[in-house]
Formats: structure tokens, sequence, C-alpha cells
């Protein structure tokens, strides 16, 4: 959303606005999270599944930095060991989300008439489901393992981006600059090529970030249901489903992971955020 | 105002609308049209509906029979031949479909595989639950928004500020997360609130919360944009010169103005209030839609699948009619003149 059309009073404000402590921070988180998915072994290096059955359910403290579960395994080597496979997860539901929302909402927004108003109709009764509904009629579908949790949520997640994309394609279609290469007599395809593609693409860099983050909090959704990645994981939403059963006793076996999801979301929102915003920077 | 930037599909939707009609015939024309393009949504829905339960790999009076033993078995043709006349499977596909379709023109959603009973008795005797909690849900949600927003508004970069940061946060906040939170807080340590949510207004409260509070931020991050824009508006600087109070202003004129996005995002969190509802009903151990849903999931119950899938699609079409009949009462611009 944009306001800095209108609002003469507004700059002062903007300046002020504009100091990118959040980035920062953000930036921070990333290369935390990239390290732990990575280099797991620097960050924590205990190995995340070994017993210590004499300090099961140990609360937070010096010894367990998070604290331990029930047969006695460190959860922060755990959470720093479960980066890499929530990651994986996240990552591989935006690409499906968004290869899946490109063809559908490409096809609305360029093809011949009958073929767009189909695909447009499709889009619209896909997005008339609930992601995680649509996540789950799938999970129905497939039966629950890993690959099916990053298809299930990015094909939950798609309708949405396609139309997005749609709009996005349709708006630089009847921009002035497309106008002028029509008149200057450019072929179709160079105009696709050269001025549609390049600016309904380049925002979704943007969009893929705000996806991954978004992708995970739907996937540990799944997992919290018991429909995600079995518990032997390490994987964050596996955490989240194994720590309800002692929610009771030993609280921080759910409230933590659950913490380090939120922390990963509003670390992909304020990237993409921001990326967002230099992109239309650039854009003027 | 470039749709780039709205990350939000169902703002799009709002902002993309026709431009208003001139005229009471264009009016009717335009709500005709937005009644065909619902009824057509409609059958996509049950087309997927019933594309997913063909979909299903096997043959599936096998499927019925094991989903009913909870294992694979194997079954006598006799036995496969009833089941397959019982849920009318003997027939080609094309049949089959038609039949569903006129099964739902009748309000009938199939048999369950497990429980050997239709399915909408199944959710009817849930969905009464369900609906109470988000209608609940997204009444709070306006509610809290419309407090912090009209509180935070356009007060100074550190105020706004923080009201912008705090709308990003709970936007950002997992059902899970924020359910577990509310329930290990409220009902398990202070006691205020009964940790099974069942029945009474009072075990709906952290439930509706739950679900209120994401949402609360997340129309607040559209509404807030609004807000201070029309805080800079002519009209308001008008009303101030005729002596009215500051929150008289934000109340009566700002608001207003600011509300449309919010409104048009409402039709859509109905939907999408549903996708919180299962995981906030299976926190709070609530009766409702949510927990049959994960239970035909788990068991692979197709019909029960589909039919809460045609069910909120069905809802989430209702809603957006009313949403856009709402827009035209609040926004006189849209008016026929």
């Amino acid at each position: 959303m944009t306001t800095t059309t209108s609002a003469p009073a507004l700059p002062r404000f903007r300046t002020r606005a504009a100091r990118p402590w959040g980035l920062h921070v953000a930036l921070l988180l990333t290369a935390w999270f990239a390290v732990s998915a990575l280099w797991p072994g620097l960050l924590a290096p205990g190995d995340p599944l070994e017993l210590h059955l004499d300090s099961a359910l140990a609360a937070p403290g010096p010894h367990h930095l998070l604290g331990t579960d029930e047969a006695g395994r460190d959860l922060y080597s755990r959470i720093v060991h479960g980066t890499a496979p929530a990651l994986a997860i996240g990552f591989g539901a935006s690409l499906v989300s968004l290869a899946l929302a490109l063809l559908l909402g490409g096809l609305a927004a360029l093809a011949a008439r009958p073929v767009a108003s189909v695909v447009d109709r499709v889009v619209e009764v896909l997005f008339s489901f609930p992601s995680l509904l649509l996540a789950l009629l799938l999970v129905a579908l497939l039966g629950q393992s890993a690959l099916t949790e990053a298809v299930a949520v990015g094909v939950g997640t798609a309708p949405g981006y396609a139309r997005m994309i749609r709009g996005q394609i349709l708006a630089t279609k009847s921009s002035p600059y497309v106008e002028a290469a029509v008149t200057l007599g450019h072929s179709r395809t160079r105009i696709l090529r050269q001025h549609v593609l390049p600016n309904a693409v380049r925002p979704l860099v943007a969009v893929f970030a705000l996806s991954v983050g978004q992708s995970i909090v739907w996937a540990s959704s799944l997992s919290f249901l018991g429909l995600g990645v079995a518990p032997p994981s390490s994987e964050w939403g596996a955490l989240l489903d194994a720590g309800r059963l002692y929610l009771t006793h030993a609280w921080w076996l759910t409230i933590v992971p659950g913490l380090v999801i939120v922390v990963l979301a509003l670390t992909a929102t304020t990237l993409g955020k921001h990326l967002q915003a230099s992109l239309e920077r650039n854009d003027r | 105002m470039t749709l780039t930037s709205s990350t939000d599909p169902a703002l799009d939707a709002g902002l993309t609308q026709a431009p208003p009609s001139r005229s009471a015939g264009r009016t009717a024309r335009r709500v005709l049209a937005r009644v065909a393009g619902a009824v057509v949504v409609l059958w996509g829905a049950a087309t997927v509906a019933f594309l997913a339960q063909v979909a299903l790999p096997g043959d599936r009076a096998t499927i019925i029979f094991n989903t009913r033993a909870g294992q694979p078995i194997e079954r006598t043709a006799e036995e496969l031949a009833a089941v397959n006349a019982q849920y009318g499977l003997q027939h080609p596909v094309l049949v089959q479909y038609l039949d569903y379709l006129r099964g739902l023109l009748h309000g009938d959603l199939g048999r369950s595989y497990q429980q050997y009973r239709p399915v909408t008795q199944i959710l009817g005797e849930q969905v009464g639950s369900t609906i109470v909690l988000t209608l609940t849900a997204i009444a709070l949600a306006w509610v809290v928004m419309v407090v912090w927003v009209t509180l935070t508004a356009g007060r100074g970069p550190r105020t706004s500020g923080l009201g912008a940061a705090l709308d990003t946060v709970t936007a950002a906040l997992p059902h899970y997360w924020l359910g577990i939170l509310l329930l290990l807080l409220f009902a398990q340590r202070l006691g205020w609130f009964p940790v099974i949510s069942d029945g009474g207004p009072v075990g709906l409260v952290l439930p509706a919360l739950t679900l209120a509070v994401p949402l609360a931020g997340f129309m607040g991050q559209a509404t807030r944009t609004e807000f201070e824009r029309a805080l800079e508006q002519p009209f308001v600087v008008s009303a101030r010169m005729r002596g009215q109070g500051d929150l008289g202003v934000r109340l009566r004129h700002v608001l207003r103005h600011s509300a449309l996005p919010a409104v048009t995002l409402s039709g859509w969190a109905l939907g999408a209030t549903i996708s919180g509802v299962v995981v906030v009903e299976s926190v709070f151990t609530r009766r409702g839609i949510g927990s049959v849903l994960v239970t035909a999931v788990n068991s692979q119950d197709l019909p029960i699948v589909t039919g809460v899938v045609v069910l909120v699609a069905a809802l989430y079409v209702v809603a957006n009619l009313v949403v856009d009949l709402v827009h035209h009462l609040l926004d006189p611009r849209l008016k026929a003149s």
C-alpha cells in the first residue's frame, strides 16, 4: 500500500520512519537462520537427538538454555538443527505456490479470451477455499509427508498470489510505456519479453520472501494438527506437535518453537516489505 | 495505488471493482452479474470437491471398507458390489458427477465413509458452534481494530509507529501459538476461563480472542493507511473548525472513510477465519467443523472433507455478496444517482 502519492505534510514523518532499525534486526536474524540451516554444528555443537533421561522435561536454565523434552533432548539444539528442514518446507512451498500462481495469473492476464476467462474462473473458485482448507484437502488425498506438506501449503496459498500477478500484469499492460511501445510498432512478443514480464516478475522477489514466512506458519499449523512431518524429526512443526502432549507440564516445548516460527515469519515479512519498497523506489 | 504493493489479494478484489454505476438499471444488472458469478464459483467448488473424491488413488469401494476398518483387508466381490450400489459407484463418472450435483441442490453432501451417515447430518450438528465462534471473532476483531487505530493512527511518529508495528506483529501471530499462550496464561495459570471450551459464553472468550487478534492486526494494516490519509482531508479540517472534538472527528468522519478496505477484507476474512477456526478448535478442544475436519483428513474420510470445502465456499460466496451490499451502504459514491 503506498501512501506517498498525496499528503503534503508527510516528508518529516517519512524520514523518521525510514530509519531502518527493523531491517537491521531482520538482517541479523536472517544471518542467524542461514547459519543454523547450513552449519547447525557451529551454533549448537551437541547432538540434537542425544538422550539425557535423567534431565527429562527440564525447564530452561543454565544447563539447557531452552529446556529439554520428555527424553531429555536439548530443545535449543533441536531448534537449531530443525531450521534446515523447516526452511526447506518453506522454500519448497513458496516455489510451488509462485510457479502455480505465475502460470495461472499469466494465463488469466495474457491468454486469448476464452482461455483467459476460464482460468479466471478457476482462480476465483480456488480463492474461495481458505488456504488451510485447500491444504487439508490435499493432505487427505496424498497422505502425510514432508513433500505433501510443501505441496499442500504451496497449492493452498497459490490462488491469492495468482490474483496478484494477474493484476500486476494487467496494470503493466495498460501502462503508458507499453502503450508507447505499441505505438512504436514493436511486436507483441518483444513487448511481452521486454516490458510486461520483467515488470510483473520483479515484485515476486519481495513476494517470495513474504511467502516463505507465511508458508512456514501454514506448514507448522498442519503439523500442529498432527498432519505434518512425523515427530522424530527436529523440524519446527514436528517439535510443536510433539510438545503439545506436555503442554501443562512443560510449556517451553510448544511456546519456544512457536516463538521461533513467529520470529522467522516477522523476519521474512520485514525483509519482503523492505525489498518491495526499494523495488518501488527504483521504479520511479 | 499500485497493485504490486498490496500483498493481500482480497484488497485488490475490492479496489479493482467496477466504477460506480449511473442508473438503477445498471445497478440491477450488476447485482445480477454478481449473483451469476457467485453461482459459477459454487459450481466450480462443487466440481473440485467431486474431482477430489474421484482422484483418491485406488478402488473407491475398497477404500471405503479400509477407511471403516482402519486397515487394508481383502474383500469379496459381493461385499464390494454392495458398497458400490450404496454409493452409486457402479455408474460411469459423468453420471456420478451429475448425481452429486443433483444431490447438492437438495442439500445432500454425500455419505461419510466411516460413520455410515449423511455428511449434511454430521456437519449440521457441528456447524452452529463454528459459526458462533467465527462471527464473534470477526465482531471482536472489528472492535479491537477500531479502538486501536482510532487511538494510535496519525498521532505523531512515535505513537503511530508503535501502532503500526503492533499491527504487523499481531497479524503474523499463528493461531496455535496465540491460543496456547492465552490458554496457559488465562485458563491454566489464572483460572479465569475453562481450559476446555464448550458451550457457554465464558468458554467462547479465549477462542474468539485468539482468532480476533491476528485478524484485527491484519485489518488494522489496511485501515491505518486510509485513516491517516483521511485525517489530511479538507473535510476533517472543516469539521475541526466547526469545533468538533478530536475523538468526534475521528469516529464520525475519518473512520467512515477509512473503514472501506476493512469491510472488503471482512468478506475474505470469513473464509480465512475458517482456517484459523480449525486450529483454534483443536487448541481449545472445542466441538465444531474444524475438529470433524481434522479427524476426517486423518482417516481419509473424503466426503466429509469435501463437504466442509463446499460448505465453506458457499459461506464465502454469500459473505462476499453481503460485503458488496454493505459497501454500497457505506459509500454513497457507489450509489446510483
